[in-house]
């Protein structure tokens, strides 16, 4: 039997701010084209430990961080970790929708473009293919000029999704993409990710559990920054071996 | 404690009521044998349609349930396994009802001869209902694994009437169809046996988590 | 209520609210007044200065040079003076001013050194003007040896509004969404292209109203340019950085303290003064319309 890869493998994981463990031991296994949800209570350390993935959590002043993370095999917290090949291989689609103020083409283009491709032709194709893959080429191909802010909330968080695309990245990290949108984008979304995770690993933070249950494969809770369990999203909803988990899902919490 | 946790201790009751009632009714229908009092038998006949009425009320409840509290976990496993567990205790309940209608035909002739195996086949099978239905109630303290054991002997007693009947049926021909009638009645509690059985294994699921129906103990 | 006894029966919270009304009226006017001070000001001094300036304001005036003593012909060098001196500020203050805006807001971590430089940037923007003339003196045009010139005023200029240009501008930058930082960071982008692709473009319209808003202060300026730049008499467009040149405030001054014509040069006084006058509510009023129009445009 092929054992499935692991894209990241976290092993002895912890986070610090200052003084204050954010992130406690982390023991976690993202695997391939399969998509894994992180849920847990407000401040369980969910959102931290998504962006320790791509080193987002670099940008926080004195926050570090003991312990592994390997991504294909390569731990990304090595001195010598190119820091922006990682975060054109792994893209990051936030809660609020960012696109940038220019048009909708050149948000799509920026990430190409900063890696120096310059050839329109070349730069035409990502684009396309990139809003294709986002499921929002249809709406926006006839008004590719215009602004980026002009579009609808879900419209916006498609295009953000598409300009991470344009890198061709091998992981997808969500935080939380779908709480500030109504419920027939954020519908559009979760099919969205039903289907780009035939190419592309992604994992997703949520505070909804019926998202995580709805479309993730894998489901790992985390509680006051440790990992209380991680497993089948089947398991864990119908039957978590945790009395913390059962507790959370049945929402018998605090 | 929330609306929702209101709502699943009433469903609890709701199943224990039913279990009740169809313990009676068993009880009764095998004394309405026994006593050949057929005022009895005829009564748990007339009752069997307050057995339906509770069967269909709860699984509209649990229905409901399911759709408006998308319940997860251990909670999911209860109100699945209670939709379950009614069928299986209305089946009962008909059971009792087939039970009391052989007993209103036997008590119009002479008993064929006194009852040994039936009486024992019924203390079984009600106190297999009655243990299956407080591990359900006990909310997983106990786990019914009993009941399961308890069928086998049930299994037993109902090879063992059966031999003795038809011992008796083939030196008597005339009285094969009184005899038909308690194989019959036999066979009834041997069903009502299964189905404790039944609700014993979705019990243990429920608390479990792993579903055992269909394997044997040892797995 | 009886038609008679209306005045008695007048329920008794009517009378209360007209004492309040009265009283809130009386504050509301004070403030009003007060409030108004400030543009009655600005339109009397304007009267002032066009009533006595209007006269010779012409075309003539504005393209020609001084001529007799100054008491005939236009301020046209004057003009061209005050508009090189301008233009060179910004060309040095600008990038500098940009810059430090950007260490400040994006480079700079909490601690001595940045304190310390803000505290720098404090203090010089409350530098009495001529002080900085006198700085320009010792360092352009005696240190560095450019004499009184254009390059020298320019310079001195710079260092004055240099902390101006510097907090606009990072104010603009401090403004942009941190939201588009992260976007472009995880897509990528190295801080330098951050800043260089997103963060400056998206600053720059506060970048330039703050830039217009400067040049607005640093044309009227005298004493800076007063030690560093300013001649009595040039004649015509300067042809190197190291000549001296003419500003429009310095003529001003001059002619109404050290020409040997002062009383007959007095409507080219006021005209001078008008001109600056007008030059820089000019660019005043520029900046501001494009900060409002800006500011509708914003969409995040």
């Amino acid at each position: 039997m092929v054992e499935n890869q692991h894209v990241f493998e976290i092993k002895d994981f912890n986070i610090y701010y200052r003084n204050f463990m954010a992130v406690k031991n982390i023991n976690l296994n993202i695997e391939i084209n399969k998509i894994t949800a992180i849920i847990g209570p407000s401040g369980c350390g969910k959102s931290t430990l998504l962006r320790a993935l791509n080193r987002m959590n670099d940008l926080i002043i004195y926050s570090r961080v003991e312990g592994q993370v390997l991504f294909q095999g390569v731990d990304i917290y090595d001195k010598e970790t190119d820091v922006i090949e990682l975060r054109r291989r792994v893209g990051m689609v936030f809660q609020k929708p960012n696109p940038f103020p220019s048009s909708v083409y050149e948000n799509v283009a920026y990430g190409p473009r900063i890696r120096g491709i310059k050839k329109k032709s070349q730069l035409d194709e990502i684009v396309e293919n990139a809003l294709v893959r986002a499921d929002l080429w249809k709406e926006v191909k006839d008004k590719l000029n215009e602004s980026g802010m002009s579009l609808s909330g879900g419209q916006m968080q498609r295009l953000c999704i598409a300009r991470s695309l344009a890198q061709g990245p091998e992981v997808l990290l969500f935080d939380e993409p779908t709480s500030a949108l109504d419920p027939i984008s954020t519908a559009n979304i979760e099919n969205l990710l039903q289907e780009l995770k035939k190419t592309i690993t992604i994992v997703i933070v949520t505070h909804n559990m019926q998202q995580a249950a709805r479309i993730s494969d894998y489901t790992a809770f985390m509680y006051l920054g440790e990992l209380i369990e991680f497993g089948l999203t089947d398991n864990i909803f119908v039957n978590p071996q945790n009395k913390l988990t059962e507790e959370y899902i049945t929402g018998r919490f605090g | 404690m929330s609306i929702f946790d209101v709502e699943l201790k009433e469903l609890r009751e709701r199943v224990l009521k039913l279990g009740i009632m169809v313990e009676n009714a068993i009880r009764d229908s095998v004394k309405a044998l026994i006593e050949r009092d057929s005022e009895l038998a005829r009564e748990v006949i007339r009752k069997d349609h307050l057995v339906n009425a509770q069967d269909v009320a709860i699984d509209i409840e649990c229905i409901r349930l399911l759709a408006l509290r998308q319940p997860m976990g251990s909670d999911l496993r209860f109100i699945t396994t209670t939709m379950k567990i009614t069928t299986d205790l209305e089946r009962m309940g008909d059971l009792a009802v087939n039970i009391a209608e052989r007993a209103l035909e036997l008590n119009e002739e002479p008993q064929l001869k006194p009852f040994v195996n039936i009486p024992k086949m019924a203390e079984l099978a009600q106190a297999m209902v009655k243990d299956t239905l407080d591990a359900f109630v006990a909310g997983c303290s106990r786990l019914p694994y009993e009941v399961i054991r308890k069928d086998d002997e049930v299994d037993d007693l109902t090879v063992k009437n059966f031999e003795e009947l038809l011992g008796l049926m083939l030196q008597d021909p005339k009285i094969i169809p009184l005899a038909i009638k308690r194989t019959y009645i036999a066979k009834y509690l041997e069903r009502i046996a299964d189905h404790a059985t039944n609700i014993a294994e979705m019990v243990i699921y429920m608390c479990k988590g792993k579903m055992i129906r269909h394997t044997t103990i040892e797995e | 209520m009886k038609q008679g006894s209306e005045s008695i029966h007048k329920p008794f919270y009517l009378t209360r609210k007209k004492r309040f009304n009265l009283k809130q009226g009386f504050f509301l006017s004070l403030i009003r007044t007060f409030g108004f001070a400030g543009a009655i000001i600005l339109f009397i001094i304007l009267f002032f200065v066009a009533y006595n300036g209007i006269s010779v304001l012409s075309w003539e005036f504005i393209t020609q040079s001084p001529t007799e003593g100054m008491t005939k012909g236009g301020i046209f060098p004057v003009i061209v003076g005050t508009i090189l001196l301008t233009v060179f500020c910004m060309a040095a203050v600008i990038p500098i001013g940009v810059t430090t805006a950007i260490f400040l807001s994006e480079y700079s971590k909490p601690g001595l050194l940045l304190n310390m430089v803000m505290m720098s940037i404090y203090t010089l923007s409350g530098v009495p003007s001529v002080v900085f003339g006198l700085f320009g003196l010792a360092v352009f045009v005696v240190a560095f040896q450019f004499g009184m010139s254009l390059l020298a005023g320019a310079f001195t200029l710079a260092i004055m509004v240099l902390p101006y240009i510097i907090s606009t501008s990072e104010e603009a930058i401090k403004a942009v969404p941190y939201s588009f930082r992260e976007a472009s960071l995880a897509c990528g982008a190295t801080k330098w292209q951050t800043i260089r692709k997103v963060v400056l473009p998206t600053a720059m319209p506060g970048i330039l109203t703050g830039a217009i808003l400067g040049t607005a202060k640093v044309s009227g300026e005298t004493a800076p340019i007063m030690f560093t730049a300013a001649a009595f008499f040039t004649p015509g467009v300067p042809k190197s950085l190291f000549e001296p040149i003419m500003a429009l405030p310095y003529h001003i001054y001059v002619l109404a303290t050290a020409g040997t014509h002062i009383e007959e040069t007095r409507p080219i006084q006021y005209g001078t003064a008008l001109t600056l006058i007008l030059l820089v509510l000019g660019m005043n009023f520029l900046g501001i319309i494009l900060r409002s129009r800006q500011r509708k445009k914003k969409t995040w």
